[in-house]
């Protein structure tokens, strides 16, 4: 299997994610990744807000699929993909959203989806018809790579990336495991805890990246609780990419399109000016 | 091969961890922990102490003649787990599992809950064990167990009313799993019963089959040989985890579990999981739910909170596939008429929960006919039951005094 770990030039990457993050790191900065759910608030409008953000910097698009039980999300997205349920979502109009957006506009597109809606699906025609949409593979927040046998196989028929959690508690060995697993980046979850936007990004993430990168990570992105311009800036001054969710779900709610895209420019402006000296390639070469 | 000797994280095709990575680390503590605490002849002599001096081991047996008369004339015999303190089976668990946070050195815990019997249980066990105690509660469930919600308060616990999705016992967990997550470093989740992630349906399942150790022997002690069906409701699955254990290899025994069908299996408000569901992964592990066609989780209904849940332990789910219990709905309105029928014909007040087990076991002693012995595990009283009884009950007599 091709872990993060093994794709170090450009040239030998062939995940669109992988390449997208390896450009913005050698253009001296890192990649902004944004989140928005599926049907929120409604399908149309979900649409257009993803190509909007893409349109206004966001680099890669984490597409949620709205799930009854999601028990990594805080309180703005599970009130947004409640209300996508509410209004009908099913999971066919993921696969529109996807093939819509990437129509569109030449962001990779990952899908974050909490894991029975794919077993229910079936893994296989999930991964087939996730690639026939144009997307680009999965984020998969309550699947860990020790239960993921089916998820692997499909992803390495498929070609589609895999984005495994690595948490502040994992031991090296869980570490190493994510690292080995995941292809496309290794999403690094901030802090201890769900979805939501909080004042400080913890010091427990800039000591999970160095970790990742010791195992062998060269795509890291860190997310949960990033909010402001500043903490994207701060981030890619040691991760390769940063991943924002509620605040911007909480702009599409409060302001609509123009509001979540008038705040992902503002981002985009923190992925500008960075001193990207935490990354141990540039220390080392 | 013993059935018996299960310990996960697989039960068949069932079990596993499907959970977040940030919990991986205290998943990996809690089964390590757990699995030294049940090589270690001290932490089992601590536990044996506490269930002597303080829950009130062992329960007795009780037979219930008047009440068998209405069975087919079969015998029948309760578990009397309702005897215990805090009022059901719930403590024997929280009990093993504040040990066990003691012993990993934890000074919070977090609980859910349903009925109100396992948060009421966890707030007990905090207040003797001096824990911060913080419980998660479905807002439908703080309403129709206000008694207990009442009791965890004035056992110093906190009580938070969960207030997303369906509002109940499942939105309890997955609230309680987002505090887990987020304060992972000094505290311990003591989950309720035999669902969830392992290691938990594997030691929910230990700390609970004591409940059939005893019973297994105290029947055989009063009528001389095994009962030919042992019968329980299946909530979670972990009163019948716990009284199925003792019997899964003696194959002459019967395993009878009683699911909640609410208004009917036929309809769509019910919580009959292996009757209906399909497998899925909810809550942390691969079992039976029930869910949509595109994997969303589907609400449940059941007059009793307790059994108001779309999934089920993953042991259940493989007994259930393996053909040695067999799981069978019963209604809302049959459990209430089982609740009032035990209370009249023996002075016993059970848990709604409990009445399904007792419903499903008038039905089982006519097909069994009068030679047959059914133990009952009677797996909680009905004192937290009596607003909804009541209301239930009058709405009845309203209805008889009009005609
Ligand atoms: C008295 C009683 N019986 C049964 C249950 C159902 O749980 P389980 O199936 O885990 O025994 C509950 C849950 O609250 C309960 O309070």
């Amino acid at each position: 299997m091709s872990g993060t770990g093994t794709g170090s030039g450009t040239g030998a990457i062939t995940s669109a994610v992988e390449k997208t993050i390896a450009l913005r790191r050698e253009a001296g900065s890192g990649a902004l990744i944004g989140y928005l759910p599926v049907g929120f608030p409604t399908l149309r409008e979900s649409i257009d807000a993803a190509v909007a953000i893409v349109n206004n910097g966001v680099d890669i698009l984490e597409l949620g699929l709205p799930y009854s039980d999601p028990v990594m999300d805080g309180p703005v997205i599970q009130a947004a993909t409640q209300q996508a349920l509410a209004g009908g979502f099913r999971l066919r109009h993921g696969f529109e959203a996807v093939k819509a957006i990437t129509a569109q506009v030449d962001a990779p597109v990952l899908v974050m989806t909490y894991w029975n809606p794919v077993l229910q699906y079936g893994v296989d025609l999930f991964a087939d018809d996730l690639l026939a949409a144009g997307g680009a593979g999965l984020i998969t927040p309550d699947l860990i790579p020790d239960e993921a046998a089916e998820w692997m196989a499909a992803s390495e028929r498929t070609g589609l990336d895999r984005v495994f959690l690595a948490a502040p508690s994992s031991s090296d060995a869980r570490l190493a495991q994510a690292v080995a697993a995941s292809r496309g980046f290794v999403y690094a979850v901030s802090t201890m805890g769900i979805t939501g936007a909080r004042a400080d990004v913890d010091a427990a993430a800039r000591i999970l990246v160095d970790r990742l990168h010791a195992a062998g990570s060269t795509s890291t992105c860190v997310g949960v609780g990033i909010s402001t311009p500043e903490q994207v800036r701060e981030i890619l001054g040691y991760a390769d990419g940063a991943i924002v969710g509620s605040a911007l779900v909480k702009a599409l709610s409060d302001g609509g399109v123009d509001a979540v895209a008038a705040l992902a420019k503002r981002l985009a402006a923190g992925t500008q000016d960075i001193r990207n000296t935490g990354h141990p390639a540039r220390q080392l070469g | 091969m013993s059935l018996r000797t299960e310990s996960g994280p697989y039960f068949g095709d069932f079990g596993g961890r499907w959970v977040p990575e940030s919990l991986m680390a205290a998943l990996d503590e809690l089964s390590a922990e757990y699995a030294l605490a049940r090589e270690d002849p001290a932490f089992a002599a601590e536990l044996m102490e506490l269930h002597r001096t303080y829950t009130g081991r062992p329960s007795i047996i009780t037979e219930v003649p008047r009440f068998a008369a209405h069975a087919g004339g079969a015998r029948v015999i309760l578990k009397r787990e309702d005897l215990n303190h805090t009022g059901s089976h719930k403590i024997n668990n929280v009990l093993g599992q504040a040990l066990l946070t003691k012993r990993i050195g934890k000074t919070r815990v977090i609980a859910e809950t349903g009925a109100g019997q396992h948060g009421v249980a966890t707030a007990t066990a905090a207040a003797l064990f001096g824990l911060d105690c913080v419980v998660y509660m479905g807002e439908v469930d703080t309403q129709r167990q206000a008694l207990n919600v009442a009791r965890m308060r004035l056992l110093g616990a906190e009580v938070v009313a969960v207030k997303s999705g369906s509002r109940t016992l499942k939105d309890a967990i997955n609230d309680a799993m987002r505090d887990w997550v987020t304060n992972v470093g000094n505290t311990n989740y003591i989950f309720g019963t035999v669902a969830g992630p392992h290691p938990f349906p594997a030691m929910v399942r230990d700390f609970q089959k004591i409940i059939g150790e005893e019973a297994r022997q105290q029947v055989l002690d009063l009528t001389g040989r095994l009962p030919d069906a042992v019968t329980a409701c299946v909530g979670g699955g972990s009163n019948a985890m716990g009284i199925f254990h003792a019997f899964l290899d003696d194959t002459e025994v019967a395993l009878y579990g009683y699911e909640a069908a609410g208004e009917g299996v036929d309809t769509p408000r019910h919580a009959a999981t292996i009757t209906k569901g399909s497998p899925g992964v909810l809550h942390g592990a691969r079992s039976l739910m029930l869910q949509d066609a595109d994997g969303q989780t589907i609400e449940s209904h059941s007059i009793s909170a307790g059994l108001d849940y779309p999934g089920v332990g993953p042991e259940h789910a493989w007994l259930a596939s393996i053909g040695r219990a067999s799981y069978l709905p019963v209604t809302d309105a049959q459990a209430m008429d089982a609740l009032r029928l035990l209370s009249r014909t023996e002075g016993i007040i059970p848990a709604i929960e409990s009445a399904h087990a007792l419903a499903g076991t008038l039905e089982l002693g006519r097909e069994l006919g009068p030679d047959a012995t059914i133990l009952v595990n009677l797996s909680g009283r009905g004192d937290k039951d009596m607003e909804t009884a009541g209301r239930y009950f009058d709405l009845l007599d309203a209805e008889a005094a009009q005609s």
